[in-house]
């Protein structure tokens, strides 16, 4: 466990449980759910089940022979955009949906950013028979309407969110403000290692599944352990979860990659370790955006999962120790990983990861030893960001081609046609 | 003894509850905000609480959201908001306390904002989503001050914490009405009665209830089984209904209602 010599529910000086005094009971509800259904088998057992036969576990570690090639480095790729609902998501909804019934509450809701995590939960809902409403930043709808309509198939209400940036942070404010209100009936369904203890522990070690996989397959396949183990970092669960079982092998060097947005310096990126200082923020001491009279700031990033001015409380605690080491990827970079991961492996990343690849291709030369081995996590799958990678390059003036070939196909324009 | 005690120590004695009412600093604008303030002290407030507006109000409903976010997009800063204070504490004879979110004094520094509150001539602070629990940083620095520390009771709160905030609740102990956010719904008075009757099994520190209370008879009714009365969103809500030259006036005429309320039980 990395919560060592703390506080318990600390990681470090960072964690604790920053909330309304009328969430305690909630809280310490799920810390004795959590306790308990760890040390109950049948929870492991269930939770096995539906991973591999209903979420389709484990996902494959695959060598990208050539991305690897382009970018110097050996590459192994795992692939968690195969998971069912093309993302890491799964691994925490499947668990926690499993503690609401334990809870015997009939209701969940949840914040998502670029829909991955409502999809997930809304999914999780379904297969359980849970209420379950999903608070989205009205922005973020736009951006991702096509996980708005998957929500929506699922059964699942998506409730945009019209405050503040109306991004990820407004919908984490709502969907408080809606758990303080309806906790008795209610489990507020957190999709990253982050908020108020005991999230940040079950969200880790929900995700911990990716490592525990990634570290077994590298061994099989390529042998011995990897030099470094790459992730993308929002509020930071799949990260955090491709980590875990590497945090104690100290000749893995563990990288996430944050949002650079526009650039760092800039002030329009969501690259929190890099640029924020510490501060409280949805229920946790971590880091986090904020000005010196602690207002949250404004993130920016292309990449609406990632468009946060948080962090969890235990990448806080990896960076202040040294022992993770966090890095950030433009938004032109993360472009540039989602159109070469595209076209030289046949896999279009979702805009998260596509900064993870985009760090790898621009920097992993300069900061990683030649031939070094590496795991990267792909935590999803891009279908959901091809209309706004379209649309940022074209405002770019970098789209080329791309989405050109469907528009001026109008038969009036041919005279031909008239006959 | 407090300056906050002191105020409900005097209500008990005319045999009422005293009253606290909420206010953002900056809104409608900095100017209007102080007149908004002063006007509840002249009209029968006993506490005032100041609110200093937080980007992210996790505990707010929609009322004092946009009057936050309002405040916020003026442009003002925290040392505008204590500047305003400075000078609405030199004027009124009622102690006036902070209420912001824990991230606003965590960030300047506990030891930097209790000394520029106690500098404001702020009485205390109140941080609702500071649990007693992880207090201790922000108690030492209050008490070193002379600040109140104000924690928040709920109906789900158990009686060990309930034991925890009583020991580092000073001023009063707010009592949470209702689970919710603010401004949304009404008071509930049954579960409101049980917690102050399980606060004040544990502490002789006077027990106000807080959250739904925003009508003459809520008052009137609380006032029957707690020692103060605290209303937000209303007050709030009234001096945002009209032009904000008319906003003092309207803070006036309302609190002068809940006033009659808490004296009438």
């Amino acid at each position: 466990m990395s919560e060592t010599d703390a506080r318990p529910g600390y990681f470090g000086r960072f964690g604790g449980q920053f909330v309304p005094e009328a969430l305690s009971g909630a809280i310490t509800q799920l810390e004795e759910a959590w306790r308990d259904a760890e040390a109950d088998p049948t929870f492991g057992l269930e939770l096995d089940r539906l991973r591999s036969q209903y979420g389709g576990r484990p996902t494959p570690l695959y060598l990208a022979e050539r991305l690897s090639e382009e970018a110097g480095l050996e590459v192994h790729l795992k692939r968690e955009d195969l998971a069912h609902t093309g993302s890491h998501k799964l691994n925490n909804v499947v668990g926690q949906a499993l503690l609401t019934t334990r809870m015997g509450k009939p209701r969940v809701i949840a914040e998502t950013g670029a829909g991955q995590h409502g999809v997930a939960t809304a999914t999780a809902a379904a297969l359980f028979g849970l209420e379950c409403v999903v608070y989205m930043g009205a922005e973020d709808c736009r951006r991702q309407r096509l996980n708005v309509v998957r929500m929506q198939l699922l059964g699942a209400e998506v409730v945009p969110v019209e405050s503040g940036t109306r991004t990820l942070k407004d919908a984490i404010n709502e969907a408080m403000r809606d758990w303080v209100t309806n906790v008795d009936s209610t489990h507020y369904l957190i999709g990253s290692a982050m908020g108020p203890h005991p999230f940040p522990l079950i969200v880790r070690e929900l995700q911990k599944v990716i490592s525990v996989e990634s570290k077994a397959q590298f061994a099989a396949q390529a042998g011995g352990l990897p030099d470094a183990v790459i992730a993308c970092v929002g509020g930071g669960s799949n990260a955090i979860g491709s980590f875990a079982e590497f945090i104690d092998e100290p000749d893995v060097q563990l990288v996430g990659v944050e949002a650079a947005g526009e650039g760092i310096g800039t002030g329009r990126t969501a690259a929190t370790i890099t640029e924020g200082r510490e501060a409280v923020l949805h229920g946790a001491r971590s880091i986090a955006l904020v000005d010196e009279d602690g207002q949250v700031k404004h993130a920016h990033s292309i990449s609406a999962g990632l468009d946060y001015p948080g962090v969890g409380p235990e990448h806080a605690m990896l960076a202040d120790s040294g022992r993770g080491r966090y890095v950030a990827a433009t938004d032109r970079e993360a472009i540039q990983g989602f159109r070469r991961l595209s076209e030289l492996e046949g896999i279009i990343p979702a805009l998260e990861p596509s900064h993870a690849i985009g760090w790898l291709l621009a920097h992993g030369r300069d900061e990683l030893d030649a031939g070094a081995t590496v795991i990267l996590t792909v935590s999803g799958r891009g279908d959901k960001d091809v209309d706004e990678v379209v649309k940022v390059m074209t405002e770019l003036g970098i789209a080329g081609d791309l989405g050109n070939e469907v528009v001026d196909a109008d038969p009036r324009e041919d005279p031909e046609s008239d006959a | 003894m407090s300056a906050v005690t002191d105020a409900f120590t005097r209500a008990r004695d005319e045999g009422r509850a005293a009253l606290v009412i909420y206010l953002p600093a900056g809104f409608p604008d900095m100017e209007t905000s102080r007149a908004c303030l002063e006007a509840a002290a002249d009209s029968g407030a006993d506490v005032l609480e100041v609110g200093f507006p937080f980007s992210d109000p996790m505990m707010d409903g929609p009322i004092i959201q946009a009057a936050s976010q309002q405040a916020l997009d003026h442009g003002y800063g925290v040392a505008d908001d204590l500047d305003m204070c400075r000078s609405l504490t030199g004027e009124v004879d009622v102690p006036a306390l902070v209420m912001t979110y824990v991230t606003i004094p965590d960030t300047r520094g506990f030891a930097r904002f209790a000394d520029e509150a106690a500098g404001a001539g702020l009485a205390g602070a109140i941080l609702p989503d500071l649990p007693a629990g992880e207090s201790d940083p922000w108690v030492r620095e209050a008490r070193r001050t002379g600040l109140d520390t104000v924690f928040l009771a709920s109906s789900v709160s158990t009686d060990d914490r309930i034991d925890r905030i009583a020991e580092v609740s000073t001023g009063f102990v707010y009592a949470v009405g209702l689970m919710g956010v603010t401004g949304v719904k009404d008071v509930a008075s049954d579960d409101s009665r049980t917690l102050v009757e399980r606060i004040r099994s544990r502490t002789s520190t006077p027990v106000a209830v807080g959250l739904g209370v925003k009508t003459r008879q809520q008052a009137a009714e609380v006032a029957s089984f707690a020692d103060g009365v605290i209303v937000g969103s209303a007050v709030v809500q009234a001096a945002s209904d009209g032009e904000p030259a008319g906003a003092a006036h309207r803070v006036a005429d309302l609190v002068r209602e809940l006033r009659a309320g808490v004296g009438s039980r």
